[in-house]
């Protein structure tokens, strides 16, 4: 590639692109989230500390908390609550499918999430039978292709996800292909071995908002209003109307996925150029359900390319409840981004389903990883909330005041809700 | 609304406080305060004093007593012609005050009685009350030059910018008798000269005397938004007063509970509770965990018959209680309490997040 000489418009990835598409006439697949330069305004966002008339607190001396209760809240006190997710820190990891990524590493997570006293998701493959001890820490997803989907799963997760959209491929659905329909995967999907899985682009029972409450409900009838449903949605321009019809049509929780999220396969087209920032979907959301006085009534998670505790901490103060991570797991128990998950050649043995390859994944080996990940970002968490002289993560939640934006424009600040620096 | 004109987001300020309630309902004028106050000088900076007095307007008991300042007569004219849209004035006359010499210059200063007019009349109790407070809102925010600082019935809100004393002198506040008394010393970092930045901040029978910062201050006043307080003031003390009149008037809630929405224990003691409070502690902090205040405060939350104190979760600063007989005193100072009951019954330091209550006794 280096043969092309230097070109700002045609560059080397775009000629060969090109080259592709002229031999094999169909569209460039990838993997993982959008890798574009565009702006990521986590890294334009400062944090504030304390000084003088407001003292910092030392985690080390006195209790921080980060304990997290996810679901719908009325506004005022009553004697029971809704079913609560809890969380012993503001993070969970996000929908992986098996099938897109490995038994041992859906294991690995399985695990993790039970050690660390938060969620995992089994994305749309199903709940295989080895993973059910460690169901009561799931968070079961329904996709449009229902793969798995039956009442004893739906029973045995902590939370029902029905997906809606993904934040790499809005608007798109899925395809595992046949040749990786192995028998367990096929036991798990309850399709024939061998056959394409194929999730189709829309839920064929949800064309409209109503069609979208039925299915919340039917799931909730069919769970005996036990458990929270989560509604999850790529952020798309209109993310904050869409949000507060999935609110009143009753999310407990409503899940954000920004196009920096990761996949394991998905058109190049889609995902290099559909949806919006999470930091931006994430902030007219939250303010528009406070406008609409609805905010208590579901929890807000967002997902999308979540790189580090920073990134996370300046989430909830933007209005997160919580954040879903998948990209930096799995980099966690040894991806190296390399964007080749459509292949199922994964070296490390996450995304494939190559024998030879997921033996290299050694799931107490990758639990260990991930528990350490999940602490050491929830130390530093713990760290900043003392710098700002705050001892409870709720106390962040929203805050804006100890957000400042650097090298923002006007439209910028205000879709976040948040003054430049210096004011 | 007489404006923050630094238009800082929060106005940070350090400071002394004080407040007694007699439980027998015996009124005391305003000396006492005063002479509280005075002793803790140090702890302010002249840049903003008050007090607030509950049982001071007996013969007026059934009207709302609105303290109002103005920047000039034209916005007098303008709030007195919205005021009288919907409220009958039973009477309004100028705040008596005596020019002290600290005290160079002042807005005006206007009282008024005032009755919810016959057509609002058929409102629930609990209407009427969210009817003044949201003609309140409107006035602060959004009538130039007006700013309603004292709206409760029978009490009342004196507050300047100067030393305490000065401003007990300024309100000639000898001549108002009270079963409960809040008083506050300011040491603002910032807004000078701001008459409406000075404590205590009241809406309806609420008063709040605080000193501390809020860290969540924007956690809170966001969610306070939901339910249409508007938080003009920029000052994190208002926060506590809206928050008082959520959790306790209109969420029905007892003040214990508020105060734990306020300063919520900590997980790791409730834990250790039984499981009836195990249960209720943790429905308080699911509910209402934007409510929660953090960062270092010690504040008193007053209304017609109680009189509240209470810290931080890990009391970052000082609060002293004492009693003697029906009396129960409380500030930030214990010589404050000595200056002006000899000897106490009993002094004690209440614990991080534990308030200390007073309750007027039914008669
Ligand atoms: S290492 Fe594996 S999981 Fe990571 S990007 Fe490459 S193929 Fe995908």
């Amino acid at each position: 590639m280096n043969d092309f000489k230097t070109n700002a418009n045609w560059t080397a990835s775009v000629i060969s692109d090109i080259k592709k598409q002229a031999e094999t006439g169909g569209m460039l697949l990838t993997g993982m989230g959008n890798p574009s330069p565009y702006p990521n305004y986590w890294d334009r966002i400062l944090l504030d500390a304390s000084q003088v008339t407001n003292p910092s607190i030392d985690p080390l001396r006195e209790p921080m908390e980060l304990r997290t209760f996810l679901g719908r809240k009325s506004s005022k006190l009553e004697k029971e609550t809704y079913p609560q997710l809890e969380l012993s820190t503001p993070i969970m990891f996000s929908a992986m499918s098996y099938g897109s990524i490995s038994l041992n590493t859906c294991k690995s997570l399985a695990m993790a999430a039970t050690d660390s006293g938060i969620y995992w998701n089994t994305g749309e493959g199903g709940l295989h039978k080895d993973l059910y001890k460690y169901a009561n820490r799931a968070i079961v997803q329904v996709a449009s292709g229902r793969f798995g989907v039956h009442e004893e799963y739906l029973r045995a997760g902590a939370a029902i996800e029905i997906k809606v959209g993904q934040g790499a491929k809005p608007g798109i659905g899925g395809h595992l292909p046949g040749e990786k329909v192995s028998k367990e995967i096929s036991e798990t999907r309850m399709i024939p071995e061998g056959t394409d899985a194929i999730s189709p682009a829309p839920h064929h029972d949800i064309y409209s908002i109503e069609d979208l409450r039925q299915l919340i409900y039917a799931l909730k009838e069919a769970t005996d209003y036990e458990k929270p449903v989560i509604v999850k949605i790529a952020a798309v321009h209109n993310s904050a109307a869409i949000a507060s019809g999935m609110v009143r049509a009753g999310a407990d929780i409503i899940a954000l996925d920004g196009f920096r999220g990761g996949t394991g396969a998905t058109p190049m087209i889609v995902r290099n150029h559909t949806g919006i920032p999470i930091e931006l979907a994430l902030a007219s959301v939250d303010q528009r359900l406070r406008d609409e006085g609805i905010r208590n009534d579901a929890s807000v998670v967002v997902a999308g390319g979540f790189r580090s505790s920073a990134d996370i901490i300046k989430a909830i103060a933007l209005g997160a409840d919580s954040v879903y991570i998948a990209s930096s797991a799995l980099i966690a128990v040894g991806c190296t981004m390399c964007q080749k998950c459509y292949t199922g050649k994964c070296a490390w043995g996450i995304t494939t389903q190559d024998p030879e390859l997921v033996k290299r994944i050694n799931p107490e080996i990758a639990k260990k990883r991930l528990n350490n990940l999940i602490r050491a970002w929830s130390l530093e968490i713990k760290e900043v909330l003392g710098s700002m002289g705050i001892n409870a993560v709720e106390s962040l939640r929203g805050n804006k005041e100890r957000l400042r934006g650097i090298g923002l424009n006007e439209t910028e600040l205000k879709i976040l809700g948040i003054k430049h620096a210096g004011e | 609304m007489i404006l923050n004109k630094y238009r800082t987001e929060k106005d940070i300020s350090a400071c002394g406080l004080f407040g007694f309630i007699n439980e027998d309902g015996k009124r005391q004028n305003g000396e006492i305060a005063r002479k509280a106050m005075a002793l803790m000088r140090e702890r302010s900076n002249g840049l903003g004093g008050g007090f607030a007095a509950y049982g001071i307007y007996p013969e007026y008991d059934d009207l709302y007593a609105f303290h109002v300042m103005y920047d000039d007569e034209k916005s007098k004219e303008r709030t007195e012609e919205f005021l009288s849209k919907n409220f009958i004035i039973g009477k309004d006359e100028k705040m008596p005050h005596r020019h002290v010499n600290a005290i160079k210059t002042h807005p005006l200063l206007w009282r008024y009685f005032l009755k919810v007019k016959e057509h609002k009349q058929d409102l629930a109790e609990i209407e009427e009350k969210d009817f003044v407070v949201k003609t309140v809102m409107q006035v602060n925010s959004v009538l130039e030059g007006a700013y309603i600082f004292s709206s409760g019935k029978n009490m009342g809100i004196f507050k300047a910018v100067g030393y305490p004393e000065d401003v007990a002198d300024f309100f000639k506040i000898e001549d108002y008798h009270g079963y409960i008394w809040t008083a506050h010393g300011r040491f603002p970092t910032n807004t000078p000269g701001w008459w409406g930045g000075a404590h205590p901040f009241g809406l309806l029978n609420w008063s709040v005397v605080h000193n501390g910062e809020i860290s969540s201050y924007g956690a809170n006043k966001r969610y306070l938004e939901m339910f249409g307080y508007k938080c003009t003031l920029m000052t994190d003390t208002e926060v506590v007063a809206y928050l008082a009149d959520l959790l306790m008037r209109k969420h029905q809630i007892s003040i214990e509970k508020a105060c734990s929405v306020l300063a919520p224990r900590f997980w790791k003691d409730i834990e250790g509770m039984s499981e009836k409070e195990k249960k209720e502690h943790t429905l308080l902090r699911q509910y209402y965990g934007s409510a929660m205040l953090n960062g270092p405060f010690a504040v008193l939350i007053a209304n017609e018959k109680n009189l509240i104190g209470v810290n931080d979760r890990i009391k970052l600063r000082p609060l002293v209680a004492a009693r003697r007989k029906s009396t129960l005193y409380i500030a930030s100072e214990e010589s404050a309490i000595l200056e002006v009951c000899e000897k106490p019954d009993k002094v004690w330091h209440p614990k991080a997040g534990i308030p200390t209550i007073g309750t007027l006794k039914d008669k």
